[in-house]
């Protein structure tokens, strides 16, 4: 099975595609890619401050390719995803508020501050992690799905990794059996290039990544991670794919992470002249406004209005996590285990 | 010279099996590899394959017997020239006269009911005599006619009918989609359970044994136990993870070890640990329904055994209660697994020499009954404790610590730990004996606290 390859579509929504993206959805992937990096941005900005502690592991750059699938997403569909989480978060409907209240450790965090970063959680909107173990959220993703499927409901699950976590072992334990069974998931890899601080050339033996599920008859796909509009066209085709019940797919989203590995890391294994053509050629987020103008889908007083929206947003998040309380000492010991 | 043809051991556990059919008849001609009778073990059906070439002299034991002990004389194999012994011994009269079919194995059976046992056994008037394993597999089959989102997964358990054939009839009453095979593969299939677990599912995930559980010990404790907690109370993982545990026979170390400890150190697992079949229905029921990862750990040795069981699809035991085996007021034997029905043989030979043991079976590991065995304490002054696995931070440890914390001023002696030795699992059976805690173990230790 040949990988798809899904490459940038540069030049403004697919023309003449029936499931072409409408000027109000267009506005609303360049909001929701806005407010994560404004978001992330002000993470950082708490971190340095001494208010958020731990690990910290921001998306700036990828924002792309969480906001391009969470279009294909249904009510009702599960995502999953490592420790590089805020992003998911958000494009899953979650509150920044209590996003950023759970960063800074407090009671009206996600995880009533018991969590941190990596470990935050809505049934609600269908996020089920936020997790710290490298790969550990892929085989729960097939779970997720396995319980779509036994249930009949409909759903979907996404599993999210990066491509560090594309080399764990469980990974292809998960593969083999979505595609035995058939399960109702997409597994998407990050390719942000770097596993922490290892290059993909030098952690990965292939790097053509995608094509390792064609060891388990999975369906693969490879698409420029920076590009939403790219990404969103994939993910239908790959949800589509999933909800007609022809198995999981795989799908290789070649991105990048402008920031460290996490707020410790300064990045010394790559040149400021990659990421600086990264930012400047690549940025996705640039790159839709300059699709929205040319358009003329919005004017400056239009995206002044709503960069100022998000920038409140996020203000708002910030103060709300400074202002919030720590949990109760209580909090100590409840939720170990559910009294039976 | 002839040949002897005896009851071979067709498992590492096996002491005796049933000689179903014989597919050969006196006389015949056979060559290595001819397949002469069909054996059923507690697993499975097997094929005895000759070894040697020549004709069949006698069939010694005839088809249908069971009990037939390993290593019984069933037929002998005549050389070229020789001739039978004369059809003194007819086929159709099993000699030496093998056990009654219905007899059950040898555990020792004791009284349903504890008087000083709080648990829900007293209740129940109708009881009748099972395996550990039929009790097991009972348990999970009236769980899942319970609960249509409870399901069975691990290697082997649908078309095979469980390595250990705990999981028999299950795929013919229940399917393949809640009967699941999975590859071998425990890291990703531990991990699917959680996140079924977490998407509304009730799996109980089937380790062929726990040893192999190491592979997916991340998925236990950081996915299953933790999540609650960092989730601050929303990804509750009602999941079983079961299997045996222990040493089971001359498997030697990778496939011998007492997990109870491992597991019971993390808050956010219940840790199990039955030794009677109505330990194991009671105590299974009660893990499916726990809204908690549970950690079942099961013993091969003990899964042929009969126990009484309560005839009901209601019997459930409370997790997190001990169960007083045998009442006594000179020392306290605390044991779980199968060190209970050691701990019971050594308490009746201490009784013959006037010492009168309790013996507690913890049934479960976490949460402790911590209260049982102080109040214990109380009455008797001495602990000894039991378990299979090292001493080394062993759940022995962990009870003496509550007791020195708990009822210091009420012990004459110093708590004793009766353990596996601290050495890897060998394989040779004289040095297995020794490695493991034997009667004789605890006996001496029960009158060295006993000062005897």
């Amino acid at each position: 099975m040949a990988t798809k390859k899904v490459t940038s579509s540069r030049k403004g929504p697919a023309q003449g595609s029936n499931t072409a993206p409408t000027v109000d959805e267009l506005i609303k992937f360049y909001k929701d890619m806005l407010l994560i990096r404004r978001f992330e941005e002000r993470a950082g900005q708490l971190y340095g401050m001494g208010l958020i502690g731990g690990f910290c592991h921001l998306y700036i750059g990828q924002e792309a390719v969480v906001v391009g699938l969470q279009a294909c997403a249904n009510p009702g569909d599960t995502v999953v995803t490592s420790y590089r989480d805020h992003g998911h978060m958000l494009a899953c409907g979650m509150d920044p508020k209590g996003v950023m209240a759970e960063l800074t450790g407090r009671a009206s965090g996600y995880s009533k501050g018991k969590g941190g970063s990596m470990h935050m959680f809505s049934r609600e909107k269908g996020f089920f992690g936020g997790h710290g173990i490298v790969a550990a959220q892929v085989p729960i993703g097939t779970g997720l799905a396995f319980a779509h499927k036994y249930k009949n409901d409909g759903g979907l699950n996404m599993a999210y990794m990066g491509d560090g976590a594309f080399n764990q072992g469980q990974v292809y334990e998960s593969l083999n059996m979505a595609s035995l069974w058939h399960l109702p998931v997409l597994y998407v890899v990050e390719n942000n290039k770097y596993g922490m601080g290892t290059s993909v050339e030098r952690s990965s033996a292939s790097t053509d990544l995608a094509s390792r599920g064609n060891a388990y008859n999975v369906k693969t796909m490879a698409v420029d991670g920076m590009d939403v509009l790219a990404v969103r066209e994939a993910g239908l085709e790959a949800v589509e794919h999933i909800r007609a019940g022809k198995g999981p797919v795989l799908m290789e989203a070649k991105t990048y992470r402008y920031r460290g590995h996490s707020m410790s890391d300064p990045a010394k294994y790559r040149t400021k002249e990659e990421l600086q053509k990264m930012r400047s050629e690549h940025d996705p987020i640039d790159h839709l406004r300059q699709t929205l103008i040319t358009m003329k889908a919005l004017d400056d007083d239009g995206f002044k209005a709503l960069d100022k929206d998000i920038k409140d947003t996020v203000l708002a998040a910030a103060e709300f996590a400074q202002a919030a309380p720590e949990p109760d000492p209580s909090e100590l010991w409840t939720d170990i285990i559910v009294a039976a | 010279m002839a040949i002897d043809i005896l009851m071979p051991a067709l498992s590492p556990t096996m002491t005796e099996g049933k000689l179903s059919k014989w597919l050969v008849k006196e006389g015949d001609q056979v060559t290595s590899g001819t397949i002469l009778a069909e054996i059923e073990t507690d697993k499975a059906t097997m094929e005895l394959e000759c070894v040697d070439e020549g004709r069949i002299g006698r069939l010694v034991i005839a088809e249908g017997t069971e009990g037939v002990p390993v290593n019984q004389l069933i037929a002998t194999l005549l050389a070229e020239g020789e001739s039978a012994p004369s059809a003194k011994a007819p086929a159709s009269k099993p000699t030496p006269p093998a056990k009654p079919a219905a007899a059950p194995a040898k555990a020792a059976l004791p009284a349903p009911i504890a008087a000083s046992s709080p648990t829900g056994e007293a209740q129940h008037s109708t009881w009748k005599t099972q395996t550990v394993r039929e009790a097991l597999r009972d348990a999970m089959a009236e769980e899942m006619r319970r609960d249509p989102n409870v399901f069975l997964m691990g290697e082997e358990v649908a078309r095979y009918q469980g390595a250990y054939k705990i999981s028999q009839g299950l795929l013919d009453e229940f399917g393949e989609k809640r009967v699941v095979d999975t590859p071998i593969t425990e890291h990703g299939f531990a991990g699917l359970g959680v996140g079924a677990a977490f998407g509304g599912l009730v799996p109980i995930v089937e380790f062929m044994t726990f040893n192999f559980a190491m592979q997916a010990i991340d998925h236990i404790i950081n996915s299953a136990a933790k999540t609650l907690y960092m989730s601050g109370g929303q990804m509750g993982c009602p999941i079983v993870f079961r299997g045996p545990n222990g040493a089971a026979a001359r498997v030697a170390a990778q496939h011998s070890q007492c997990y109870a400890s491992w597991y019971a150190h993390v808050p956010g697992l219940k840790v199990v640990a039955p030794w009677s079949a109505a330990d194991a229905k009671g105590l299974l029921k009660a893990a499916i329904r726990d809204p908690n990862p549970v950690i079942f750990l099961e013993h091969e040795i003990l899964y042929g055994q009969s126990f009484p069981v309560p005839d009901t699809t209601d019997f459930l035991l409370p997790i997190g209660q001990a169960k007083v085996e045998r009442p006594g007021k000179d020392v306290t034997i605390v044991a779980f697994s199968i060190m209970v029905g050691k701990a019971l043989k050594a308490a009746e030979k201490l009784a013959e020499e006037g010492i009168d043991a309790e013996v507690i079976n913890l049934r479960s590991i976490r949460p402790l009954d911590t209260a049982t065995i102080i109040t214990s304490i109380q009455k008797t002054n001495r602990c000894v404790t039991c378990e299979e696995g090292w001493a080394f931070s062993g759940i022995g440890s962990e009870i003496a610590a509550i007791i020195m914390e708990q009822a210091f001023d009420h012990l004459d002696a110093p708590v004793t730990r009766v353990a596996g030795k601290d050495v890897p699992m060998p394989y040779a059976a004289n040095l297995e004996v020794l490695a493991l805690p034997q009667v004789a173990d605890i006996i001496e230790a029960a009158k060295a606290v006993c000062y005897r």
